[in-house]
């Protein structure tokens, strides 16, 4: 499997492979801004299938990414004799789940952030990804996947996950990337960046994850950004060099003013580690 | 196949169910371990642990098992820096432990005898009573290479390839036991959410409201509540005492977790043990003390009660009057620790020193006693069963007869 915009450990790779082959969940947790949720997106592309992103908050229900019946708008159109309303049917409305799972050439599904939801959620799924299909009650009829879509799970740890869920799915966790591993991200996302200045950035970013006491410390997703800040800004590497505390644009890297604090007491090191 | 490697893994307490291990079969079955060792430890992997922390514990039974397939895997003894272990060592040992490193002729000349056996050693070796390895007796097991600690990975002399991916060990900060960050501190701390509703209602209450409506004869009566929000009380007590310089850095991050994750903390100091004075964290200086028994008229029983402390203390401390260090004290701290749990039914001793080291001071185990066994230690697990324990109430043990 070749993906262009994500650069991959071997682990990681026959992680997806199996979860390919056997059809079954991949659960990918990691330190927030690791690219879990990217990853699947990239992984939609490389096998050319669409991407269905169910984004997972506090209040999401099982049943929302199975269907919803609008009962209101049935209500409604009763009142005002829409013919529409002799059929249930109308008024059921697909979630993300069902749509997968109709997709003619397969789908990938992206469960994201499952944790953030009621502990009950996955337990309340696990008949739906395990034999991939569920019934409607209001019209009594099941929806089977035409090809079990590929099914991306992140989590950030916030809650563990139920045993009977875990034991469904297979699992990833994708570590804070090293050095070169992250000069190959960073390459990945700005071809043709002055060497010079990635190595600075890096040197400079690895040195700050490395101060002491810091609340949040910065991650990849945050060093990128501050990349791209660094490339629209054109600040040389020469700059970079010579920054102290004080550096530009450290506001992309550090989220709070205890951090900024921490930071500019501790100094300013730098990691030069290959 | 592998029935011997997934009864270790379920004794090395990783736990791996039958369906898991089926699925791993099925998928060496169709190839997706491409016959080569290091695809086949990320399958397994990937098949078998479903959580992190017990990755570390996944590498050493995959090493037992199958390290010595493929070429022998190496680690350069002198590689090891002297001043890494030494810290290490400091750190670890108890002051007996530190007194044999000392009739053994010190550090230096414990290093060169250590380098000098990883020469020789030439396979992984458990137990016994020379080599290094895992659960031995040699003075090196004095120095805290501990089963869960460092681990010197196998040596082959004269065929030094790189590591093996399961003898680097990259995974042991995220085992359970091991001390972690802010972060983990807060995942652990949640634990302890409790929904209370209070403030302004604005929420819909169908329940209530149908009750109000059907006693007004029917007339609509809507009621509202406040939200449910997630608000624990807890008292926290710190101890700021000598002994417990070691311990800062992880203290640290614990209070700090403990200020983001519960809106109502109140943390206060101690030195070595609770007496009727206690100290604020913050505020003027002339007005930082309290006495502790306003204190516990002021936070009630709604409040979960911590402490943070290693309860490492000459006994005089917890037994006398007049025991403490600082100032003359006309109750004992034992008095005072019982007063505490009597008085909060929800309490929780926190220890930052490691457990194995409990039983080296009597006070430890008196602490231990007083808390109704309530005492865990500073590490992840720790906390969350600490959290556990703190959620639901227990009565005070009856008080000894003194």
């Amino acid at each position: 499997m070749e993906l262009r915009n994500y650069v991959t450990t071997p682990d990681l790779v026959t992680a997806v492979q199996a979860a390919v082959a056997l059809e079954r969940p991949l659960l990918v947790k990691g330190e927030p801004g690791t690219g879990k949720t990217v990853l699947a997106e990239e992984v939609a592309a490389s096998l050319g299938k669409p991407l269905f992103r169910w984004h997972v908050k506090s209040t999401t229900k099982a049943q929302h990414g199975l269907y919803e019946y609008d009962a209101v708008a049935r209500l409604r159109d009763s009142q005002l004799g829409d013919p529409r309303v002799s059929d249930v049917r109308n008024y059921i409305v697909k979630g993300r789940v069902w749509e997968a799972f109709e997709a003619p050439e397969g789908a990938v599904l992206l469960i994201d952030e499952i944790d953030k939801a009621d502990i009950e959620f996955p337990n309340d799924l696990l008949q739906e990804l395990d034999r991939m299909e569920f019934f409607v009650h209001e019209t009594r009829e099941w929806v089977r996947a035409k090809r079990r879509p590929l099914v991306f799970i992140t989590s950030n740890n916030e809650k563990e996950l139920p045993d009977a869920f875990l034991r469904r799915c297979f699992f990833h966790f994708i570590r804070f990337p090293d050095r070169e591993t992250m000069a190959r991200i960073v390459a990945v996302h700005f071809p043709g960046l002055q060497e010079a200045l990635l190595r600075e950035a890096l040197s400079l970013f690895y040195g700050l994850r490395d101060v002491p006491g810091l609340r949040k410390k910065p991650s990849t997703s945050e060093l990128l950004d501050w990349v791209k800040l660094l490339v629209h800004e054109g600040v040389p590497a020469e700059t970079l060099a010579r920054a102290d505390a004080q550096a530009p644009l450290l506001g992309a890297l550090l989220k709070n003013e205890q951090d900024t604090a921490t930071v500019r007491h501790a100094g300013l090191r730098r990691s030069r580690r290959a | 196949m592998f029935d011997r490697f997934f009864l270790s893994l379920r004794d090395a307490k990783v736990p791996v169910s039958l369906r898991e291990y089926l699925t791993l079969l099925e998928a060496v079955e169709r190839g997706c371990a491409d016959f080569d060792v290091e695809r086949f430890y990320e399958l397994a992997r990937t098949t078998l642990v479903k959580d992190e922390r017990h990755y570390d514990r996944f590498d050493r039974v995959f090493a037992a098992h199958f390290g010595n397939l493929g070429e022998g895997a190496g680690l350069d003894p002198s590689g090891v820096p002297a001043g890494w272990l030494e810290a290490l060592a400091r750190r670890v040992l108890s002051e007996e432990e530190k007194a044999l490193v000392k009739s053994l002729g010190g550090f230096e000349k414990l290093m060169e005898e250590l380098r000098k056996r990883l020469l020789e050693q030439k396979d992984v070796h458990r137990g016994g009573s020379k080599w290094i390895g895992t659960g031995g007796t040699s003075p090196f097991g004095a120095m805290g290479y501990h089963p869960e600690g460092v681990r010197i990975g196998p040596v082959s002399a004269g065929n030094r390839t790189a590591v093996k991916v399961w003898d680097r060990r990259e995974f042991r900060d995220y085992d359970d036991d091991a001390e972690v960050g802010v972060r983990t501190f807060q995942m652990a701390l949640r634990r302890l959410r409790r929904f209370t509703r209070e403030g302004r209602p604005d929420v819909f209450d169908v329940d209530g409201t149908i009750d109000a409506t059907a006693r007004n004869a029917g007339l609509l009566d809507a009621q509202f509540v406040p939200e449910r929000r997630n608000r624990p009380k807890v008292l926290l007590l710190l101890d700021v005492g000598g002994s417990m310089d070691d311990h800062v850095e992880t203290v640290t991050q614990l209070f700090s977790a403990a200020r983001a994750e519960f809106t109502r903390l109140v943390p206060f100091q101690f030195h070595n043990c609770v007496y009727e004075t206690l100290w604020r964290t913050s505020g003027p200086r002339e007005s930082r003390t309290a006495a502790t028994a306003e204190v516990l008229r002021t936070y009630g029983k709604d409040h979960g009660l911590v402490v943070v402390g290693d309860a490492a203390m000459s006994p005089y401390e917890l037994d006398a009057p007049g025991g403490a260090i600082h100032h003359w004290n006309d109750e004992t701290g034992a008095a005072w620790l019982e007063r505490l749990v009597a008085h909060y039914p929800r309490a929780a001793w926190i220890n930052p020193m490691p457990e194995a080291r409990w039983r080296a001071f009597e006070t430890v185990g008196r602490v231990k006693g007083i808390f109704g066994n309530r005492m865990f230690p500073l590490t992840v697990g720790g906390i969350e069963q600490a959290m556990r324990r703190l959620a639901r109430a227990t009565p005070a043990p009856p008080p000894r007869a003194a």
